[in-house]
Formats: structure tokens, C-alpha cells, sequence
């Protein structure tokens, strides 16, 4: 690999920490403008003038907002995310269970989505225009236009309640045997593979319809080679970039967007841990899952820029 | 009742008949099944409480930001779970008589401002040692910590010193209180080691399950604490376990499938199609809490009482019950006490009277409209039960106009602050309690503004009256003052509805709170 590339690639990951930075400054903005503070919040209705006060002395809320931002900072750095205010724990062990749980069902989930959505995509194109490619576009772009709550609770009604495979509530613990933690799973898993199937599978078939129609194509079935070693030999390899584009977008979806189909199968991933504390107003937490978030966000896209620039013959090899 | 039927349940109940032939043979006797459901758990009461298994309860309530620490208690995952491993000073039973725990026994000098606790030998904490005079005093005292930030703290104020010498606590109380020990069943007064000086959260307590996962926000287990004082009659599963449900349709599909045994607050609109689910059971009873509009009684145009009058006859209560809460709950009647607390009278309804409100509504001389604040947090179907409002009060000539706030702030920025809004109120154990709470002049949470020397003076020559039947008119002519003076329009209590599995039994209905008070993980068992 030749220096001009790895340049491209130390610029990206240098822009991607530059981003992250940007966005911590913005997150602690952020929950500075929220209305009311967290006292208030954590006491709720029982606030009394007094318990208030009492309250914010004990949590420094006293201290001014940039003192306050660069001690975070430092934390951050040091891998102290600080404790949480309402409960007191250390944030930094109770996201880890949570990061796991969600890294573990988004992972479940990618193992069968990707994959399915890429062949999905592929049979699409090999009978494109055909009844197979209707039925497979039509049945991915239902299951992501009905809401995912939608989705879920039908998987519930049938699955859990009706039939009894699969337990309704996906409640999963440390030291659960791996057995049943995937079966608690499968219905969330399912869920958010539905959700994510047709945005992928759709991108695989514009992209390599796009390359099919270019003369390289048409010399290879000139040839005589079988339409699906056409696709797989020239089309695919040519259209992977925006593939892994859309592939890497949806990962992150499935890690930082999956609060709902948390909710519903009671998952207890980041977004329900981030919700609980967005409402009692507990800063650090919320400020610690953002910028969890953030970095999994900027750097899945770091590595489908990447991929696409390793992918790219004219970026690999440079005039 | 046929004698065939109980010797029949009497053998479901020891094992020998199958809960589906007993039903078949109940139904070929000409008997209807709920009424053969309710012989058969009777004849399981009978049977006795049924050792081992694992009983699971699915709540809402929980959040990730939860803990331990019984002074921080607020919400009902928290609540019910604590129960299972803590043990109180006193508690309220079922029928509303005070029971005793850890105080084996409890006095008072006859003014009722001196108060003594004796401590019951042999209640051990889950970490061997024996639960001392020392351990209730220190609880009382933490709890009692202005810099606390103990939910008790409120009625903790009112004790003056608290002493331990050899088994007894002395308590003595700043004024005569003729409620104490009611006071001392709230449920942040769990007894913990130092009265948990030491270490707040560490969930080490007297009760009938020690702690064994903590998850909050997640789920909660405990297992069978071997040496609790009356193993009898509390922890008869093995294990427990509370899983955080937060979403409705997910609570009742866990116990549709199986994965919990019990639900806690079934959605009114949603009940009649859960009974008909096999094996589920509808367990739902009156409580005390209510759902209410609040009126500054202090500030314009709410400080004309004939306006205060026409809002409250201007609205339609049986219309409302029915609409909101499809009859899960009771009437109002514009004073917060109903039947669930000692000493409650009955007073003539009040009732929806369009014409009556036009004149009180002339009278106070407004005119233009009455701005209500309202939300979804406010009380569930908060902002439909406004609407029936505004609809009612229309046709009374009276002009409400709708606010709809935003759920989140909703207790900072609008209840206690606001004029007029929609709240609710959870109620408390003794009519004193909630009167202190919510309508003396002095207390934080008087979100009526209601200031009446007068009102003041009966409520602390209520609290020191040790003669009941003067008591109870004191009460009664109290009650009188809020509802006809007052800024409380209360339209219904609502009720507590709670669900439980198959197989669930020992189900006694407990006024207080929902799940049985919070014990019913501790006090069900799981048919063999």
C-alpha cells in the first residue's frame, strides 16, 4: 500500500477526534440549556426548598459550566466518566453491562441482516424487474415503512403469546448460559433485522444495478460467463463502496437507535439507560452516553470511508 | 354451597385433582367458574402457603437511576422490592390495624407526646447480626437528618429526640401526635445495620429475602432469607424476582407468556380483555389515591370561592369515572379521604349541577375564561379527563380554556406553581397525614394554597386527640371545610389494578397500596 493512502486514512481518523471533540463541546452545551436542573429533577415531586439546596451543594452544581466541561474532559480522558448523580454508581461499570448487552444484540442482529440483505440484493438483481425482485423489494420496504413498535408487538403477539416459542421480555443477565440469552434475543433480533433489511438491500441493488450497466458488464456477458458470476466477479466488487456505506450506517443504527425496540422487549441496552437519566436530568450519564454514541457513530463512518478508499482501485493505486 | 365442591377443592387443593377436572366437575354441578375459581384459591388459603419455586413480578416503575437506599425510595420497583428485603418498624395490615414487626410493642404517655417502641427479640439482619434498639434508633435518625434526603423526612421533622436504652426507643415528639405509630409504617423506614449510616445501598435488611442481584432499571432478585422471624407467614418462594416492565403492552404480554407471575398496574381500558386470558386473574381494589384539578386558593380568579364552587359543580364525576377510568375506581367528593383510611365519614356527593354552577359562576363576578394546565404525566388519560372538563363546565356557561404541558418538568415548573392544574395525589395512611402533607398553611406541598388558621388549629387538635369518636367529627368537620372551601376538585379515586398469572396464590387485597402493599412477592406462594 502506497504512503498517499495511509495519509488519506491518519487525515480521516485525525478529522474523526477533531469531530468527537466538536460534538463533546456541543453535548455539554447541550445539557447546560436543558429546563431545570438535576435536583429538581431527582427529587421530582417531593422537592421542598430546603432538600433542593441541600442537594445541589452536594452535587456541585455551584460551579461555573467551563470548569465544570474541562474537568469532565480530563475524566473522559483518564476513562472517569464520573458517578452518577441520582444513583451514585460509577458510570463507567454500569455502561460497560449495558454497552455490552447493546454491542451483543446489535452484533446478533448484523450477523443476520447484512448478509441477508446483500443476497437479498443480489437474487434482486439477477431477476430484476422480475416477480422475485417485487416480492423481495415489496416485503423488505413494508417491514421498514410499519413502525418498529408496530413491528415488535406483532412478534410478541404471535411469538410469545400465541405460540409460546419465544419469551415476550428480553430481560438478559450477566452469567445467563448462552443458550438462553440468544433465545431471549430473537425477538428483538428479528425486529431490528427487519427494520434495517430493506435500506441495505435496496443500496446493493441500485449500486450494482448502476455498475450492470456499464460496458465492462456487457463484455463480461458477451463472454458467456452465467449472469451470477457476472455480478458476483464484476459487478459486486466495483459497487461495494456504497454498500459498505449503507451497511455502516445501519450498524450504528442498530447501537444508538434502538431505543424503542428496547422498550418494547424491556433489552436493557444504552438507549433505555440513556433515557432513564435524560429525564432525571443526570448530566454525566447523559454526557457519557452521547459522546459513547458520538464515537460509534463517527467512527463506523470512519471505517466505511476507509473501506471505500481500500476499495476504490483509482484511490488504491494513484496516477 | 354443596359439600361435594369443597370436598373437591379441598383435593385440588392437597394435590390429588387437577385444577381443569375441578373446574369440569364445578361446571357440571350448575356453578359458574369465577365463583369456582374463588372456592378453589379459598380452599388454597385453607391448604396453607405452598414452600419453593421462583415467584416473578413484572413492574413499572424502575428506573436505571435507582437504588438502594431506602431514604431515596420513590417509585414502585424500589418500593416493592424493598419490601421483599426490608423489614419495618410497624406496618399497616390488610384490614388497616397496625401490626407490629421489629417493635414488639408500642406506648405512648397519655398526651401522646412521648412514645416508646420495644424491640422484638431475635430479628436478625441478613448479615448475622441481631437487628438492637441501637440499629431503630440510628434508622430514625438518619431518616430524620435535615440534610437527609429521606421521602420520610417530612413527618420525621416532628420528633424531637430519639433515645435507645437496652430494648426500648423513646421518642419525643416536638407536639403531641396521636398517629405516630401509623407515621413510622412509611415504607422508607426500613430498619438497616447503624440505621444504614454506614453504607446507605447496601440492601441489608431484616426481611423475609436477602438481596441478591441488584440491576436497577433492570431487575432485582433475592433469595429465601433463612433465619426471617416468621418464616410462617412471609417468603414461601425460594426466590423472587422483579423484572423492570415499563411498558404497558409488554407487562401483560410477560404474563400472557408465562415469564412473570404478577403485573402491576393494568391500564383500565385494557382489563376486560386481559380477564378473559386463562389463568389471569384481576386483582383490583380501592385505594387511596386520586386524580385531581388543583385551584390556588391565593390567587386570581381562584380566590373567589363562588368561582371555586361553580368549577367543582361544573364538572361531571360519574361521566368522568366512567370515560376515564371505565369504572376502575370511586367518586369524588372534593376532600382527599375516602373509605380506605380509619375514621372516614361519609358526606352527602357532590354532583355534576350545570345550573347551580351558573348561578356561583355569576356570582363571583369573572368573566372570560378559566386557563387549566394539563398533561399525560398528570394522571393517566390526564388531558382526556380535562377535555370532559372543559365539555361539562361549557355547558354551564363556563369557559375553560386547555393548556397541554409537555410531561417532562411537568412537577417542577406547573403542580405548585401553576394556579390551576391537573395532578394526582398517591394519599396516605392516616387522614392526619395527608391533611399535614397537602393543607396546613405551613406544609411545601399545600398545592391548594389553602390558608386557614381555622383549618390549622383542627388539624393539630385532631392529631393530639387520643378519643376517637371526638376524632372522628374533628375529622369529618374538616373534611366539610375542604370540600366546600377548598381549591381541591377531586372528580375519583382511582383504584389499584393489578394482575396475577396461574398458579398464583395467597392474594389478599390490601387497601394501601398496589401488590398487596408491595408484599405480594413476599406473601403469594406458587401452587405445587
Amino acid at each position: 500500500m502506497s504512503s498517499p493512502i495511509l495519509r488519506l486514512i491518519a487525515q480521516r481518523i485525525a478529522l474523526g477526534i477533531l469531530l468527537l471533540l466538536a460534538i463533546s463541546v456541543l453535548i455539554f452545551a447541550g445539557t447546560q440549556i436543558l429546563p431545570g436542573d438535576v435536583a429538581q429533577a431527582i427529587l421530582g415531586q417531593s422537592a421542598t426548598p430546603e432538600s433542593l439546596a441541600n442537594l445541589r451543594e452536594q452535587l456541585g452544581l455551584n460551579e461555573p459550566a467551563y470548569l465544570r466541561y474541562f474537568h469532565w474532559l480530563g475524566g473522559v480522558l483518564t476513562g472517569d466518566l464520573g458517578t452518577a448523580m441520582s444513583s451514585g454508581q460509577d458510570i463507567a461499570t454500569s455502561i460497560k453491562g449495558r454497552l455490552w448487552n447493546t454491542l451483543f444484540l446489535a452484533f446478533w442482529a448484523a450477523i443476520v441482516a447484512v448478509p441477508l440483505a446483500i443476497i437479498l440484493g443480489l437474487i434482486a438483481v439477477r431477476y430484476r424487474n422480475g416477480w422475485v425482485d417485487k416480492l423481495i423489494s415489496g416485503l423488505a420496504l413494508a417491514s421498514t415503512s410499519f413502525p418498529e413498535f408496530f413491528i415488535g408487538y406483532l412478534l410478541v403477539y404471535f411469538f410469545a403469546v400465541k405460540w409460546q416459542i419465544f419469551p415476550a421480555i428480553s430481560t438478559v443477565y450477566d452469567g445467563m448460559p448462552f443458550g438462553e440469552r440468544m433465545q431471549a434475543i430473537a425477538l428483538p433480533a428479528t425486529a431490528l433485522t427487519l427494520v434495517v433489511l430493506a435500506h441495505m438491500m435496496r443500496m446493493t441493488r441500485a449500486a450494482i444495478l448502476n455498475v450492470m450497466q456499464s460496458a465492462y458488464v456487457e463484455t463480461a456477458e458477451l463472454k458467456g460467463l452465467s449472469a451470477f458470476a457476472v455480478i458476483r466477479k464484476h459487478a459486486f466488487p466495483n459497487a461495494i463502496a456504497p454498500i459498505i456505506n449503507v451497511v455502516m450506517l445501519n450498524l450504528a443504527y442498530l447501537i444508538v437507535g434502538v431505543v424503542v425496540v428496547e422498550v418494547i422487549f424491556v433489552y436493557p441496552g444504552m438507549g433505555q439507560y440513556l433515557v432513564d437519566h435524560v429525564t432525571k436530568r443526570d448530566v454525566p450519564v447523559v454526557q457519557a452516553v452521547g459522546l459513547i454514541f458520538a464515537a460509534v457513530y463517527i467512527s463506523l463512518n470512519i471505517i466505511a470511508d476507509i473501506a471505500a478508499i481500500v476499495a476504490n482501485p483509482r484511490l488504491r493505486h494513484p496516477k | 354451597m354443596s359439600n361435594e365442591l369443597e370436598f373437591l377443592s379441598r383435593r385440588v387443593a392437597s394435590g390429588k385433582l387437577s385444577r381443569r377436572d375441578f373446574l369440569g366437575r364445578a361446571a357440571a354441578l350448575g356453578i359458574a367458574a369465577p365463583f369456582a375459581n374463588s372456592l378453589l384459591s379459598s380452599a388454597a388459603r385453607a391448604a396453607g402457603p405452598v414452600k419453593g419455586g421462583t415467584l416473578k413480578a413484572g413492574l413499572v416503575g424502575g428506573e436505571s437511576t435507582n437504588s438502594l437506599d431506602p431514604a431515596l425510595m420513590m417509585t414502585q420497583v424500589p418500593f416493592a422490592f424493598g419490601k421483599c428485603w426490608g423489614e419495618m418498624i410497624v406496618e399497616l395490615s390488610p384490614e388497616g390495624k397496625l401490626e407490629n414487626r421489629i417493635a414488639e410493642e408500642i406506648g405512648s404517655s397519655k398526651d401522646a407526646k412521648v412514645w416508646t417502641l420495644k424491640i422484638r427479640d431475635g430479628v436478625e439482619f441478613h448479615n448475622g447480626k441481631t437487628v438492637t434498639a441501637d440499629d431503630v434508633a440510628a434508622t430514625l435518625e438518619r431518616h430524620s437528618d435535615e440534610k437527609s434526603k429521606s421521602g420520610a423526612l417530612g413527618y420525621m421533622k416532628g420528633i424531637e429526640t430519639i433515645k435507645a436504652s437496652g430494648k426500648e426507643v423513646v421518642l419525643t415528639l416536638k407536639e403531641a401526635n396521636a398517629d405516630l405509630p401509623y407515621l413510622l409504617s412509611d415504607y422508607h423506614l426500613i430498619v438497616q445495620p447503624n440505621g444504614g449510616k454506614d453504607k446507605p445501598d447496601a440492601g441489608i435488611g431484616a426481611g423475609p429475602y436477602k438481596v441478591v442481584t441488584n440491576e436497577p432499571g433492570v431487575r432485582h432478585g433475592g433469595e429465601r432469607f433463612a433465619n426471617y422471624w416468621q418464616g410462617d407467614k412471609m417468603g414461601h418462594a425460594d426466590q423472587i424476582e422483579v423484572i423492570v416492565i415499563n411498558d404497558a403492552t409488554a407487562r401483560t404480554a410477560a404474563l400472557q407468556g408465562g415469564q412473570v407471575n404478577m403485573i402491576n398496574r393494568v391500564e383500565p381500558k385494557i382489563v376486560d380483555l386481559i380477564k378473559r386470558v386463562p389463568g389471569v386473574t384481576i386483582r383490583n381494589h380501592a385505594g387511596p389515591g386520586h386524580y385531581v384539578f388543583i385551584m390556588h386558593c391565593n390567587t386570581a380568579p381562584f380566590d373567589n370561592n363562588d368561582l371555586r364552587m361553580a368549577l367543582k359543580l361544573a364538572i361531571d364525576r360519574e361521566e368522568m369515572l366512567t370515560k376515564v377510568l371505565r369504572g376502575y375506581g370511586s367518586l369524588g367528593n372534593d376532600f382527599p379521604i375516602n373509605a380506605s383510611y380509619p375514621l372516614f365519614t361519609e358526606i352527602e356527593q357532590r354532583k355534576y349541577d350545570p345550573d347551580k354552577a351558573k348561578f356561583h359562576y355569576k356570582k363571583s363576578g369573572h368573566d372570560g375564561t378559566v386557563l387549566l394546565r394539563t398533561s399525560d404525566v398528570a394522571f393517566p388519560g390526564a388531558v382526556d379527563a380535562s377535555q370532559l372538563f372543559q365539555q361539562s363546565a361549557a355547558k354551564a356557561g363556563i369557559k375553560i380554556e386547555l393548556k397541554r404541558e409537555p410531561g417532562d418538568g411537568y412537577w417542577n415548573e406547573v403542580w405548585n406553581k401553576q394556579p390551576f392544574c391537573a395532578s394526582y395525589w398517591g394519599g396516605r395512611s392516616t387522614q392526619d397525614q395527608m391533611y399535614s402533607t397537602a393543607y396546613l398553611s405551613t406544609a411545601d406541598w399545600n398545592d391548594t394554597r389553602f390558608m386557614r388558621p381555622d383549618f390549622d388549629k383542627m388539624v393539630l387538635a385532631a392529631r393530639a386527640e387520643l378519643d376517637e369518636t371526638k376524632r372522628k367529627q374533628m375529622y369529618h368537620d374538616m373534611a366539610v371545610l375542604v370540600r366546600d372551601e377548598g381549591g381541591l376538585i377531586l372528580p375519583m379515586f382511582n383504584q389499584f389494578i393489578d394482575a396475577t398469572g396461574a398458579k398464583v396464590d395467597g392474594w389478599v387485597d390490601d387497601p394501601h397500596q398496589e401488590l398487596m402493599n408491595g408484599y405480594a412477592l413476599a406473601k403469594c406462594w406458587l401452587q405445587a
